[in-house]
């Protein structure tokens, strides 16, 4: 390999991105459009759960307790229903969530300290939301359970009586359970993950397809020069997406980043030229750039979104899909950029991760290597 | 004109077909993609890896644990001993909960004091976290009220008559809040869009780069037949895609369909041509195939994120859900899952539907008169 060749290859890539200022723009602004966009827009956090109300005992109790869900930033009373009919209503349509169906002699029974109930339905269909909706109205309605529990040994006891165990819940890394704070890390490492391979998807299919590859094919180069000649432009441009991303956590949407800057962006420049060179070989397996696009959309898109534990936890999946995602590289960025971002963690923590992700980048770029053949057909 | 329509049709499937790996490409990652991301997308919390930290280590405490361990949301990873160790685990991701007790738990308990008990989670991500401290809580509150009945019993002599309020939930139409059935059908949704847009983002533009849209010009074709021609061969392919998931999610995955089978295909019918419509207009918009793709990805990761698939959309900001009513991915998410977990039908579905035939019409409509300018 002779430098002076790769650095041809690259000055001519490097001309090539900046005389179609339009593809150079998109590369640039749509990482940080979509960034914008979604570190404002997506959010798991669950609260204004949809609830309709059908309160068919109609008491100051009644009333009290559903005041309670009311009050609670969970949930959002949207109207009261008078049937039946009015509940499958309102779930079918979507316009409540929720459910809470009070029976008649509600207040009688609490005031008789007979045991009462009250029903909640659920739509199920996000298994998510209704689950943490359904733990939530559970502490609304053991709250209200024990003050009248206590309530009532005050006057059969006359003493305070305090509860056996207290449960003191912390939470580390991100103490406000704000969703924004590892949505956004994560989300940075799959745009990067997906754009970059798309940069670089269509490279050599094109020289392909408009015959420019045959002059190329005529000159001295190497395939190895110029593979990495052709990564090299793409790589400053990766680069560049990271550091306005990075700008970006830190100004617009204020994710605190515990970690190490520099280690930051040292793990990006390794990430990014294995997911490049994995666009390059596709196109260069493809030679077509049709194929191409329809390949790199499939090989990085939904992986990268899926795979990656960006919101699907990787602990949960079954084993056979654990492994296939030790194949995705934004697996590891993703849990790279949330240990630096969120835990402040370091190298120590980080190395198996760094590793891997480099033996990806060499195998892949050593793949792009031998697969390129400098012959017509 | 039906003579022209069929010659360009002619063309446009040997275009797609000649190439016998694109034959494969069409219909084999799409069930790839279902089998493994059918198995990925859950957000179900069990098994969560856990530290016990038990600085007491009696009775008490090791009871508490136990009901940890026999709720089946909680698998003890190790027994901690010191704070370095459950420090340790955390920064590593090996567990995400460390649950400690100090010493002087158990007194603390039989002297009828409060005892206290430390649930620690990691918040990193903030959704399981969530899911993690409430199935704790719970399991310790159980606890705690089991302990104050005995101790009611013991001082007192008797068992309160009441125990409260008991809430009964029931969940409607995925009864056992399977994370799976809610995924499925919105990702079924998202390949057959996927494999779509980007056939038909290229159509045009491919023809424009290698210069056979001179060719094309030349000859008496109407923009409107040459849309009709480029769209059904990518249709065709979307339907037959759909049909195939569809059965590979109801046999394979056991996901219900409670609809109506016509209904689901006639809506399929009315996604793709959205779907077709933003595809073409993309690609008489762009003037090479570098671009076309990555406007394609520009439209399409925001149409996933934005369409509820994973995110609700009742949480976003206000402007943004606006910019989901444009959103063709979001109507058809309602309306798969509407079909295939609530089995309701077109009296309840039909605003949804009706915005998709119109976002369909309107890109169309678009792309055809985009394609005037070049042919005209």
């Amino acid at each position: 390999m002779k430098f002076r060749r790769f650095r041809a290859i690259a000055r001519k890539e490097f001309i090539h991105i900046f005389r179609d200022p339009l593809s150079l723009g998109m590369a640039v602004a749509i990482p940080m459009l979509l960034l914008v966009l979604f570190g404002y827009a997506l959010t798991l956090d669950v609260d204004n759960v949809g609830m309709i109300v059908w309160d068919q005992d109609e008491t100051p109790t009644s009333r009290n307790f559903i005041s309670r869900f009311g009050g609670s930033r969970y949930f959002n009373i949207r109207g009261y229903a008078q049937n039946y009919r009015d509940v499958v209503r309102a779930l079918d349509t979507r316009n409540a969530m929720s459910a809470l169906v009070i029976p008649r002699g509600f207040e009688g029974q609490i005031g008789a300290e007979q045991p009462a109930s009250v029903q909640l339905f659920f739509d199920g269909t996000d298994a998510n939301t209704a689950t943490l909706a359904l733990g939530y109205a559970e502490a609304v309605a053991s709250e209200f359970s024990i003050e009248v529990l206590t309530r009532q040994l005050k006057m059969v006891d006359g003493r305070h009586m305090v509860l056996p165990l207290d449960v003191r819940p912390r939470v580390w890394f991100n103490a406000e359970l704000e969703s924004k704070n590892f949505i956004v890390p994560g989300l940075i490492a799959i745009i990067m993950m997906i754009i970059s391979a798309l940069l670089t998807s269509l490279t050599i299919a094109r020289e392909w397809e408009r015959g420019t590859m045959e002059q190329l094919i005529s000159t001295p180069v190497k395939s190895s020069e110029l593979i990495l000649g052709k990564l090299l432009p793409y790589f400053a441009v990766g680069m560049f997406d990271v550091l306005l991303a990075v700008l970006m956590g830190e100004f617009l949407f204020n994710v605190p980043l515990r970690g190490s800057v520099v280690l930051l962006f040292i793990m990006a420049g390794i990430f990014i030229p294995g997911v490049l060179a994995l666009g390059m070989l596709v196109s260069i397996l493809t030679k077509s750039q049709l194929m191409a696009s329809q390949m790199a959309m499939v090989l990085t898109f939904v992986p990268a979104m899926l795979l990656s534990g960006f919101v699907f936890p990787i602990s949960n999946m079954p084993k056979v899909i654990q492994f296939v995602t030790y194949l995705i590289p934004a697996r590891y960025y993703v849990a790279i950029q949330k240990g630096i971002y969120l835990k402040g963690i370091g190298l120590r923590y980080l190395a198996g991760d760094a590793i891997l992700l480099v033996a990806f980048g060499m195998v892949i770029i050593f793949l792009a290597i031998i697969k390129f053949k400098k012959t017509l057909n | 004109m039906f003579e022209r329509i069929r010659h360009m049709l002619v063309k446009e499937f040997i275009q797609i077909l000649r190439d016998p790996r694109m034959r494969y490409f069409i219909f084999v990652p799409p069930i790839i993609q279902l089998f493994i991301f059918g198995y990925a997308a859950t957000m179900d919390v069990r098994h969560i890896a856990t530290a016990v930290y038990d600085l007491d280590n009696s009775v008490a405490s090791r009871e508490l644990v136990g009901r940890f361990v026999g709720s089946g949301y909680f698998d003890i990873f190790e027994h901690v001993d010191t704070n370095e160790r459950a420090t340790e685990l955390m920064n590593r991701s090996l567990v995400r909960v460390i649950l400690r007790f100090d010493a002087g738990f158990q007194s603390s308990l039989l002297a009828g004091q409060s005892a206290p008990v430390q649930l620690i989670v990691d918040g990193t991500d903030s959704n399981t976290a969530g899911v993690v401290l409430q199935y704790g809580t719970k399991i310790a509150q159980q606890f705690s009220k089991d302990r104050f009945t005995e101790r009611l019993a013991r001082t007192l002599g008797v068992t309160p008559a009441s125990p409260g309020l008991t809430i009964q939930t029931r969940t409607w139409f995925n009864e056992n809040l399977e994370s799976r059935s809610f995924y499925i059908p919105g990702l079924i949704a998202i390949i057959v869009m996927l494999t779509t847009l980007t056939l038909t983002s290229m159509a045009v533009v491919r023809e424009k780069e290698i210069g056979t849209m001179e060719q094309v010009m030349v000859t008496p074709i109407r923009p409107a037949e040459f849309i009709l021609g480029k769209t059904v061969p990518s249709a065709t392919i979307g339907i037959i895609d759909m049909i195939i998931i569809a059965v590979i999610a109801v046999l394979w995955f056991g996901i219900p369909i409670r609809g109506s089978y016509l209904l689901l295909l006639f809506a399929t019918g009315l996604y793709l041509m959205t779907s077709l419509g933003f595809g073409l207009l993309i690609s008489t918009a762009c003037q090479t195939q570098q671009q076309a793709l990555m406007i394609t990805f520009f439209f399409f990761f925001p149409a996933v994120l934005l369409s509820g698939f994973m995110f609700p959309i009742q949480n976003m900001p206000r402007i943004v859900q606006w910019i989901t009513c444009v959103n063709p991915l979001r109507y058809f998410m309602v309306i798969i899952r509407g079909i295939f977990l609530k089995g309701i039908g077109i009296d309840i579905l039909w605003p949804q539907m009706l915005a998709l035939f119109l976002i369909g019409v309107a890109t169309l409509f678009l792309a055809t008169k985009r394609l005037h300018k070049t042919l005209a």
